[in-house]
């Protein structure tokens, strides 16, 4: 069973743009913003995770983006340092909700922008992180020095898909779910070289963030708009499990975002 | 060239980052010299790698620095020169750095100074104001002169071998035997001084009397008269035996053309330099009609520029020779600029002397009879040194044939 970290949208808005998909003069509509996130929870509960909530706090809308709380690791917590004044103040009431459950908290040297989950993803041995409009590259030097494990760093070209996980997706059978143009031609040969079975995502699935799917052993929750892609995964031997996430894509998040592994991987290595 | 240095550390092999920045240096007209690298042996183990970054101007190079530190480039503090005044004229301060005839570049403040001219066995005098370090002789240092101390904030450019082309400098470089084959040599030669000619850098012959001696005269006449001699240094002797030739077909009483010895031959000697003393000097004889021939004629006709620097032993000597070892020396630094290639044919010391004032990017050939010669010669720590052991007569003969045959 995965536990899973996520933060009700209670204090959800677009009330800053910090990335290519926010506008505040396209705002959420706040009951559609509930249902759909309960729709994620409830979707999540019936496939057998374990959820824990972190009460939302006022003024930080994105606070439900949980996937950029941290990286989890067995019990240890990186903390994230966000590069955005903007979401800086989430970090603290995350790092204090995880000590408080018992966990390790190791924070990186603050001058390393690093954004937790939402860059930093486990695909087979190693952990792939995304660098350039978020996370620093010192900063996976860090976490590997931390973990003790391989970090491949890939560079992130595409500022609509300015985390890891909203181009990339690995899958429990050791392949991923990818969009190749968000990443630059380095990245695209890193990738290819150490995943093997990649599903590519086309450019119109991958605008409406269907890389960015929370992966349980077979099932995957991924936002509605990606048919290709599920009809692959379903070849593969996945179940999909569609949900609209149109209010959240408004600020460039989705399915993966909303939520954190706690841990991600038992183990690094 | 302008550099910083800069270190990469992390999984930068398995993350193709340190190809990228490699990458990135060359297409944004940068080169680069990896000078310390580290693999980690373990799949967690990180990499390490120190990397000279060049860059074609100052803000061409802080562009590329700003791309790579998104890769994660860090750029290594680097240290300012120490100075130190000089304590009197004429006296370096103790702990001077002493220059090589490599490019060298002092790190001043925020900034790097490329140390003019390549010198060696100068010290570096620095001008703040004028941002300039100059390689500098004893004679040139006044008292108070800011001078580099200790070897903090100097980078020196090693001659690197080129690994597109070979040439014989390259080829033969540093290795003296009489067992070359000496016809393979002279044919590279001869297509270097052509080489040189095209792209506009000049050639310098460095010869001792024995090019007269050895009746290679002639064959050297003719390397001027077709443009592939454009500075002659040498001494007294060669210009004394050589107008002795011309004017009375002996060179030091012996006949050149029978080689036996003249009668009176020794008087020729000295009448030769009686005669230019008398007109005023080499380019004075020329002018008057009294010189028609011989090196120092055509050097004279074909507008070659020359500087005779005198010694202990010198006759005469001709009004031409510099009896000044100091003021030779500063004569013939003025004239080098634009050398690419240097002949040194028959003569120990003075071919030592304009070594030493040649940066190492020049290319020098040494050719004597003596291998002791040839080796200390080509044996100055440059790439780009050939030696040939041989008689100069049939060097030159072979050299100015393949010039020739190969117009």
């Amino acid at each position: 069973m995965r536990k899973l970290l996520l933060c009700a949208p209670d204090h959800y808005g677009i009330e800053y743009e910090i990335n290519p998909w926010m506008s505040r003069a396209r705002g959420a509509d706040t009951p559609v913003v509930q249902a759909q996130w309960r729709g994620l929870h409830a979707k999540l509960l019936s496939l057998g995770c374990e959820i824990d909530l972190i009460p939302p706090q006022p003024k930080l809308p994105d606070m439900v983006f949980t996937a950029n709380a941290g990286l989890t690791v067995g019990r240890r917590f990186i903390p994230s340092n966000f590069r955005h004044k903007e979401r800086a103040g989430e970090a603290p009431f995350f790092a204090e909700w995880m000590e408080q459950r018992g966990y390790e908290v190791v924070w990186l040297p603050p001058d390393q922008f690093f954004e937790g989950e939402g860059d930093a993803l486990f695909a087979g041995d190693a952990l792939f992180c995304g660098y350039k409009f978020r996370s620093d590259v010192s900063a996976h030097r860090t976490v590997g020095e931390i973990l003790n494990c391989l970090v491949i760093s890939v560079e992130l070209v595409d500022p609509r898909f300015y985390h890891l996980d909203t181009c990339f997706c690995p899958l429990t059978d050791g392949g991923a779910v990818w969009f190749p143009a968000a990443f630059d031609e380095y990245g695209q040969r890193t990738i290819r070289d150490h995943v093997p079975n990649l599903i590519e995502v086309v450019e119109d699935e991958a605008a409406h963030f269907s890389c960015n799917a929370v992966v349980l052993e077979r099932e995957i929750v991924l936002p509605e708009g990606a048919p290709k892609l599920v009809k692959s995964l379903g070849e593969r031997g996945f179940n999909c499990h569609p949900l609209p996430m149109t209010e959240f894509l408004k600020a460039g998040g989705a399915c993966k975002c909303l939520t954190m592994f706690m841990p991600q991987r038992e183990t690094a290595a | 060239m302008l550099s910083e240095t800069i270190e990469l550390r992390g999984h930068i092999i398995d993350s193709l980052i340190l190809p990228k920045v490699l990458d990135e240096i060359i297409t944004h007209g940068g080169s680069f010299k990896i000078t310390e690298i580290k693999i980690g042996e373990n799949r967690a183990d990180q990499s390490f790698a120190r990397i000279e970054v060049r860059g074609p101007s100052a803000a061409a190079l802080d562009d590329l620095i700003l791309r790579l530190r998104q890769h994660g480039a860090e750029v290594v503090e680097k240290k300012s020169v120490q100075l130190a005044a000089a304590p009197a004229d004429g006296v370096f301060p103790q702990e001077f750095y002493t220059t090589t005839n490599q490019q060298t570049f002092v790190r001043l403040d925020d900034g790097e100074i490329e140390v003019q001219p390549a010198l060696m066995d100068c010290a570096i005098v620095v001008d703040r104001t004028a941002r300039k370090a100059t390689a500098t002789k004893f004679c040139g240092v006044k008292k108070g002169m800011e001078i580099v101390v200790g070897h903090k904030g100097i980078r020196v450019i090693p001659q690197q071998r080129s690994i597109s082309r070979k040439d014989a400098f390259e080829f033969m470089a540093g290795n003296v035997s009489i067992e070359k084959p000496k016809s393979v040599v002279i044919r590279e030669i001869a297509r270097e001084f052509k080489r040189a000619r095209e792209e506009k850098g000049k050639i310098l012959v460095v010869a001792g009397p024995a090019v007269v001696h050895t009746g290679a005269a002639e064959h050297l006449e003719k390397l001027i008269e077709q443009g592939y001699v454009n500075l002659l240094f040498t001494g007294n002797g060669l210009a004394v035996h050589d107008i002795e030739n011309a004017l009375y077909g002996t060179s030091l009483g012996v006949q050149l053309e029978e080689g036996e010895v003249a009668e009176k031959g020794r008087e020729n000697y000295m009448r030769a330099i009686n005669v230019i003393r008398g007109a005023g000097g080499i380019r004075a004889a020329v002018a008057s009609g009294l010189l028609t021939s011989g090196i120092m004629y055509t050097c004279v006709k074909h507008g070659v520029d020359f500087v005779l620097a005198g010694s202990i032993r010198d006759d005469g000597p001709l009004p031409d020779v510099i009896t000044d070892a100091l003021n030779a020396q500063e004569a013939m630094q003025a004239k080098i600029g634009g050398v690419t290639i240097a002949l040194m044919m028959g003569t120990m010391l003075h071919s030592i002397a304009v070594a030493n004032l040649l940066p190492a990017t020049v290319k020098m050939l040494c050719v004597d009879i003596n291998p002791g010669v040839v080796a200390k010669l080509a044996d100055r720590g440059t790439f780009q040194a050939v030696g040939l052991v041989t008689d100069l007569e049939p060097f030159l003969r072979e050299l100015a044939g393949c010039i020739e045959s190969d117009r």
